[in-house]
């Protein structure tokens, strides 16, 4: 055992006050430092925090950006959803395997660079896109990769290959990333100017309760997707019983085709910070957290910055705005590449340093979340919105949107467009509308909320965007004409059996089988009844899976068999002879038998 | 025996018999039983061929050969309704367990390499009177259609007394809990 290494684990462990509950930044740091976290340090980190090898481990083998077995120095992931797919990412990938001369997910030779596939990187508006380390690069092409591979294979560092910068704070010292916001459309609430400490004050003239109570009259719902009232949520966690309260920013922004809240970190971090500060007030707590996902990690030193200058402004610490008594910080955790993790009760797992696995509901994190104590979890772009509510008044914000929609709603649109990008728009706006807007009007299919969401056709572009019609977190994917619309839902299908986070068997096996039976229909093997099949096991796996990952997975199935039945008819054949289902091919299933036997059939030899 | 009573087939393809053991478990309700229906193809009587047009098809077991293969096909064109009896007919069960090691590797433990295997030669038996081997082990609604499926392992008498009686009667199928509970 190397004396280094223990010293490496102590040191870490102590600088998180040996708390287990810090553990996934215990083996950030370490597998930073070491490239890997490996088997022998997984016990000695378990030594160090008086606790199990495996719940180490368990940690270890969940993340996708974690690993305990050594990688490249510099590891290249290729981001692999449809958008980027579309745009390109698998001549990009061909090209680093060829240049780099591994195959995809190995090592180079000399151990200095490894390439990976990720799931969506939140860069779709300028795919295709990959992270080298923590740094993102977009708008990729065959000759860009072959050129980044040749100098990481040199020993050049990510962080040299960006050449130009993105806008705005993109450009910011603290960035320096290529990443271009993108920013298309800017609306009154999010995308405005914003003097920082205005909202607070206006908040600490008020009570805690009035202040809750301005956040329901303005109609506010969650931003993320469900639409959960945030000042009933608040509420719940103001008086729900416990000595400690948490505020939780999810930037786990990871609904494949979702980039809106990369443009707010990037731009108005102020805001959302405003907006954890005044719920902070509002449901008794002192201590914050954004859960900021692995992928923007490139973020992090821009945003420990910001946090430090409120700090300075006193905005953040004790008696805030001269507040006496009101204290409140916030701290960033990092993820670590699980999409499960922007599930709220997988999110405080993970903040809780475990497996990104989801809770058992009720208790809801109102009642027992972070730590078993109250705890209020919103969107990024929730958090903004409240810091202009308080500053604008609720009236203000209520009267913009739809009935039963309040505001604007950022939508980060992708794929077959003119003008991709992050647009603030009223809720109540038709698909139509915004596809215009876009420069989407060709679309043969939006997907509307990303995977989880639903794929619809022109026949619904009158539909509004709203949470009681089309409701999304942001994500909106454009496909034209010419895209096949199965191929994509086989590939929202595949995302889907990759991330379940395996707990629960509906969600576990019953994204299997869905996805089983759509590569069959897609290969011309399929029958009417696998539809009907596909139906009912979508329906079972919606109703009884454990949290929203599996309530959701199996959309991609139902909703195109409800909007676009008929690309799933015609792929499907008149049976086969002999009774045979369609998928059963006799003389394929006997092949491993005859060439190892080396005879022919004696029964089915025609 | 009169033919104008339905008949009821059975096989057991790759399954233990157990399935069988526990249609026999209906006791001496197989003399009510035979009041309703005759026995065509099936171990029970040792009929070899069908003999004509069958009510009701019983499977225990899925499919590992081409001979499995064969019978089922059998089966689904003189059956009006075939039923996947147990575990194995409907999931592969124990055989299935081969499913994720590949066929080479299967026949070299077999005929090679497993402690008690005498063979200097070390060919695989190729005798035409052996069935070939599948690929894997395929439950029977992936080879041809089933009407229904019957769980367990095996489905207990009753289960399956009920089933028979209901389908054969023209009465719905009423399966109480405790006769498809199994934990």
């Amino acid at each position: 055992m190397s004396d280094s290494l223990a010293a490496l684990v102590a040191s870490t462990c102590e600088e998180f006050g040996n708390d287990r509950t810090r553990m996934m930044d215990i083996v950030r740091a370490i597998q930073k430092e070491e490239g890997c976290v490996s088997s022998e340090t997984l016990d000695l980190i378990a030594g160090q925090l008086g606790t199990y090898r495996v719940e180490v481990e368990s940690v270890v083998s969940f993340y996708a950006f974690l690993s305990s077995r050594p990688k490249g120095e510099v590891v290249v992931r290729i981001c692999d959803d449809i958008i980027d797919e579309m745009k390109g990412a698998e001549n990009v990938a061909a090209a680093f395997a060829e240049e780099l001369g591994v195959e995809m997910g190995g090592t180079t030779e000399d151990g200095k660079v490894t390439l990976e596939r990720t799931p969506c990187i939140g860069m779709c508006d300028q795919a295709p896109a990959a992270i080298v380390n923590d740094v993102p690069i977009t708008n990729l092409d065959e000759s860009k990769a072959r050129a980044i591979a040749k100098i990481l294979q040199e020993g050049g560092a990510p962080a040299h290959l960006v050449t130009t910068f993105g806008h705005g704070n993109n450009a910011n010292d603290l960035v320096r990333s290529m990443v271009t916001n993108n920013i298309r459309k800017r609306g009154p609430v999010v995308f405005s100017d914003f003097s920082s400490g205005s909202a607070i004050d206006k908040a600490l003239a008020m009570t805690p309760a009035e202040v809750i109570r301005d956040v329901k009259t303005s109609r506010l719902r969650g931003r993320g997707g469900a639409g959960f009232p945030t000042g009933m949520k608040w509420d719940f966690t103001r008086h729900s019983t416990g000595d400690k309260r948490y505020v939780i920013c999810n930037a786990d922004e990871g609904e494949p085709g979702t980039f809106k809240d990369r443009t707010i970190l990037t731009e108005c971090p102020d805001l959302m910070f405003e907006g954890m500060t005044i719920a902070g007030y509002a449901v008794g707590s002192d201590a914050g957290i954004v859960y900021l996902r692995g992928e923007y990690a490139y973020l992090l030193p821009f945003l420990e910055d910001v946090l430090s200058k409120r700090r300075e402004k006193g905005l953040l610490g004790t008696n805030i705005g001269g507040k006496e008594g009101f204290a409140f910080d916030i701290r960033i955790q990092m993820g670590a590449g699980a999409y499960i993790c922007g599930e709220e009760t997988a999110l405080i797992s993970s903040c809780e340093g475990q497996r990104g696995d989801p809770k058992n509901r009720p208790p809801f994190p109102a009642q027992k979340g972070y730590l078993a104590s109250p705890t209020t979890v919103n969107n990024v772009e929730t958090f903004c919105c409240v810091a202009r509510i308080l500053d604008q008044g609720p009236g203000w914000f209520a009267q913009m949107g739809s009935k039963g929609s309040a505001g604007t709603k950022l939508l980060s649109v992708s794929g077959d467009c003119t003008s991709p990008g992050v647009y603030e728009v009223p809720f109540g706006i038709t698909l139509g509308d915004f596809l215009k807007l876009a420069g989407g009007e060709n679309a043969a299919a939006v997907q509307v909320g990303g995977p989880s969401g639903q794929m619809v056709g022109p026949d619904d572009f009158g539909k509004t965007i709203c949470y009681d019609d089309l409701a999304t977190g942001g994500s909106v994917m454009v496909f034209g004409p010419h895209r096949n619309i199965l191929e994509i839902a086989a590939k929202f299908m595949d995302f889907f059996v990759e991330e379940s986070c395996g707990y629960c068997t509906p969600c576990r096996a019953g994204n299997v089988l869905l996805q089983g039976h759509l590569k069959r229909i897609l290969d011309g093997r399929g029958e009417m009844e696998d539809l009907d099949y596909m139906q009912k096991t979508g329906e079972t796996v919606k109703l009884t899976s454990r949290c929203g990952l599996g309530q959701t997975s199996p959309n991609p199935v139902l909703s195109t068999l409800k909007n676009f039945r008929p690309a799933y008819e015609v792929l499907i054949k008149e049976k086969k002879e002999e009774g045979f289902k369609a998928a059963f091919d006799i003389q394929e299933a006997l092949g491993d038998s005859k060439g190892l036997i080396g005879r022919e059939s004696t029964i089915y030899n025609d | 025996m009169s033919t104008d009573k339905p008949k009821v087939a059975t096989a057991s393809l790759a399954g233990c018999f157990g399935c069988h053991m526990s249609i026999l478990d209906i006791d001496d309700r197989i003399l009510q039983l035979i009041d309703l229906v005759d026995f065509d193809k099936s171990p029970v009587d040792d009929i070899k061929e069908f003999t004509g047009r069958c009510a009701v098809g019983l499977i225990e077991g899925g499919c590992c050969n081409e001979e499995n293969v064969r019978v089922l096909q059998d089966f689904r064109k003189h059956c009006d309704v075939l039923i996947s009896l147990g575990e194995c007919a409907i999931c592969g069960g124990i055989p299935a367990m081969r499913n994720n090691v590949p066929l080479k590797e299967c026949f070299d433990e077999a005929y090679r390499n497993g402690p008690s295997v005498h063979n200097p030669s070390g060919e695989y038996p190729s005798d035409p009177e052996i069935p070939l081997l599948l690929n894997k082990v395929y439950p029977c609604h992936e080879v041809v259609k089933m009407d229904y499926h019957l769980q367990g392992c095996p489905p207990p008498a009753d289960t399956i007394w009920a089933a028979l009686t209901a389908l054969l009667t023209d009465k719905p199928v009423e399966l109480p809990y405790e006769l498809i509970k199994y934990d």
